[in-house]
């Protein structure tokens, strides 16, 4: 009776879910396997492995952005998890704070740091940093070439997804007890076995969902890509919208991408999950 | 006379303002099971952390076999503890939890082996290797917190009321269980409890503390029957404090009245504490009673009844296997070697009243980790 109840209560959800999330990724998959016509065709996983580069690129550049941000993030959340209240506090505060404005702004924002005549580069200019930068290096430079670069592709994706993989590392050793870290130092542990033998393996799931959170959106935007790349860097997201947007407009192709990007993506998480387990588990073995 | 191994000379702990530990010395023998015992916020836990090197006192210093160790970090003392919620290692197994302090010192994996084995015997874990932490009940988990501190052979193992989480079933025997182990092992075990029985128990010499400051050091039997001041007497047991003086040697003067006992020492006229212990009481007809009371209280405890007796206004505790009801006038009698007197002190008055007999129970049932956040204050 109960629980017939509590049934009701999730179906608004459910019928959301079915509508916009199972149904379009059906049609996704019908839309790979079929031709303009309707009629049943593997070419456009056929023709695909032209776009071998972009997979490549897009799953490049990821990786880069995620490891950036782990190698950020992780000292930044472990510093935070051992501050004080008000540290902490403050801090959240700060990461949190850009996530307030549209993805959007923030990332045109950082299309006018980046450009030749950006602030960054006015900046040198006028303290005449290029002069000494030309003197050391007998280069003849103005500017440095920042926008439309891989690296501003890489500095983007950063920026933006740092938050998601700072807070479930933070969360996750925040909840470890102080008590197991005092029993470690006991047990004749200096404090970088402490991190290597304890903390560390302790705060891996936060890690793992850190990982997940920062290198699915990675992989997959195109609005970085648009604006801090200008259309040099090819990425899949990029790659999609234009079959579907674009000029070369072909949706059943754009779903064939989407679709094995999608797995992929499925495929370095299931491993990555099993990987995590199997840390754990050799700790148990 | 055994070997003394540690010494706290003149500690004081502070926090904040806070005085934690005020001018403590304590020195502490090769192979003694010592139990600092007393209420919340008396400093027990924080006299443990300052051996173990988790916290470094404000002023006095700790010797180790006549060293000072006051700067020597935690994981280069001769001392092991077993922490109040067992803190094992949850992404290890029972086998990686105890080899940790020997995996930390590089030890071959042979002995690795051997040992970790042996100390899982020793705690009646022998083949729990393999299992998880989480497949554990919590008398499990704080048997392999045992073998994970011993293992390591250390001198001294620190026990943070290492039994408070369990129930009183599996406490009692733990507490056989870790008396055995001590005596098997041979170490010297410094104890953390704020349960009296439990100290008495297994303890060769108790410490009992209050605010800071130790009360009295002792062996159990000595702690019980021969209490130093009003504080001892009332933590350690049930006992009933009066009013009196001692008007000259072997007697002892109280609801004006003499009574013969067996303390002598004190100046002629002295105001006393005099502790009563309520088993050292008889109940007696009327007649036959040194004084007479009237029952106010009946308790069935099993074993026998307490029952509450007011004298004039003061509430005893008197605990006896012949029930008699409420409202009843009883006599009394107590034999010379029931009285204990003691000197007056600054507890004198504040305990051994049973008026607010209930309430007195709720405050030994105490929850530990209310303590436990007390004592860090």
């Amino acid at each position: 009776m109960r629980s017939k109840r509590n049934q009701i209560l999730a179906v608004p959800y459910v019928v959301w879910m079915a509508v916009f999330v199972v149904v379009p990724l059906l049609l996704i998959v019908v839309y790979a396997f079929t031709t303009k016509d309707g009629s049943f065709t593997l070419a456009n996983f056929s023709t695909m492995n032209q776009y071998l580069g972009v997979f490549g690129n897009s799953f490049f550049l990821a990786l880069v952005a995620t490891a950036i941000c782990i190698l950020l993030g992780y000292p930044l959340a472990y510093f935070l998890a051992r501050s004080g209240h008000r540290m902490k506090g403050v801090a959240m505060m700060l990461i949190m704070l850009p996530m307030w404005m549209n993805f959007l702004l923030r990332t045109y924002s950082w299309m006018s740091l980046l450009e030749d005549t950006g602030l960054i580069n006015r900046l040198l200019q006028s303290i005449r940093f290029f002069d000494l930068w030309n003197g050391i290096f007998g280069t003849n430079i103005e500017f440095f070439h920042m926008i439309n670069t891989p690296g501003a592709v890489v500095l983007g994706m950063v920026y933006n997804f740092l938050p998601f993989m700072v807070l479930p590392i933070f969360s996750v050793i925040e909840k470890i007890d102080s008590r197991v870290i005092e029993a470690a130092q006991d047990l004749g542990a200096n404090s970088r076995r402490v991190f290597q033998k304890v903390v560390f393996p302790l705060s891996l799931p936060g890690v793992l969902s850190g990982i997940t959170m920062v290198f699915i959106p990675s992989v997959s935007t195109f609005v970085i890509t648009k604006l801090l790349g200008g259309g040099m860097t090819m990425m899949l997201g990029d790659l999609i919208e234009m079959q579907f947007l674009g000029a070369a407009y072909n949706p059943h192709l754009g779903s064939a991408i989407s679709l094995v990007m999608m797995i992929v993506v499925l495929i370095c998480m299931a491993v990555m999950n099993r990987f995590g387990e199997g840390e754990e588990e050799a700790m148990l073995l | 006379m055994a070997k003394e191994l540690i010494r706290l000379s003149d500690i004081v702990m502070k926090f904040d303002d806070e005085v934690i530990i005020d001018h403590l010395n304590l020195y502490i023998n090769d192979k003694e099971f010592l139990t600092l015992l007393g209420p919340s916020g008396c400093g027990k836990t924080t006299t443990l952390r300052i051996i173990g090197g988790f916290q470094t006192p404000t002023s006095g210093d700790v010797f180790f076999d006549g060293v000072r160790i006051n700067d020597v970090p935690p994981h280069k003392r001769k001392v092991n503890t077993v922490f109040q919620k067992y803190a094992l290692f949850t992404h290890m197994n029972i086998f990686e939890n105890v080899a940790f302090g020997l995996r930390i010192q590089k030890l071959p994996a042979d002995e690795v082996h051997r040992r970790v084995e042996e100390a899982l015997a020793l705690v009646n874990l022998a083949g729990y290797g393999k299992r998880s932490v989480n497949s554990l009940s919590g008398g499990q988990q704080q048997r392999v917190a045992i073998a994970r501190a011993i293992v390591n052979r250390p001198q001294v193992l620190l026990l943070d009321e290492p039994l408070g989480a369990l129930d009183l079933k599996l406490r009692k025997d733990m507490q056989i269980e870790l008396k055995r182990i001590q005596q098997q092992v041979g170490i010297t075990f410094i104890y953390v409890t704020h349960d009296q029985e439990e100290a008495l128990t297994m303890s060769d010499t108790v410490v009992v503390m209050n605010e800071g400051k130790i009360q009295q050091i002792g062996s159990p039997e000595d702690i019980y029957n021969e209490p130093k001041n009003a504080f001892v007497a009332d933590f350690i047991g049930e006992s009933n404090i009066i009013d009196g003086t001692m008007p000259e040697d072997r007697v002892v003067r109280m609801y004006g009245r003499n009574f013969p006992c067996l303390d002598e020492g004190f100046a002629p006229g002295e105001s006393v504490d005099i502790v009563i212990r309520p088993e050292d009481i008889d109940i007696v007809p009327v007649a036959e009673g040194q004084l007479t009371g009237t029952v106010t209280e009946v308790t069935f405890k099993g074993m026998h009844y307490d029952i509450i007796v007011d004298f004039r206004g003061f509430k005893w505790l008197i605990q006896t296997t012949d029930y008699s009801p409420v409202g009843a006038k009883i006599g009394v009698k107590i034999d010379p070697d029931g009285f204990h007197i003691m000197k007056k002190s600054r507890y004198s008055g504040q305990f051994g009243d049973y008026s607010s007999y209930s309430d007195e129970y709720d405050e030994l049932n105490e929850d530990p980790d209310t303590e436990v956040d007390g004592d860090e204050e």
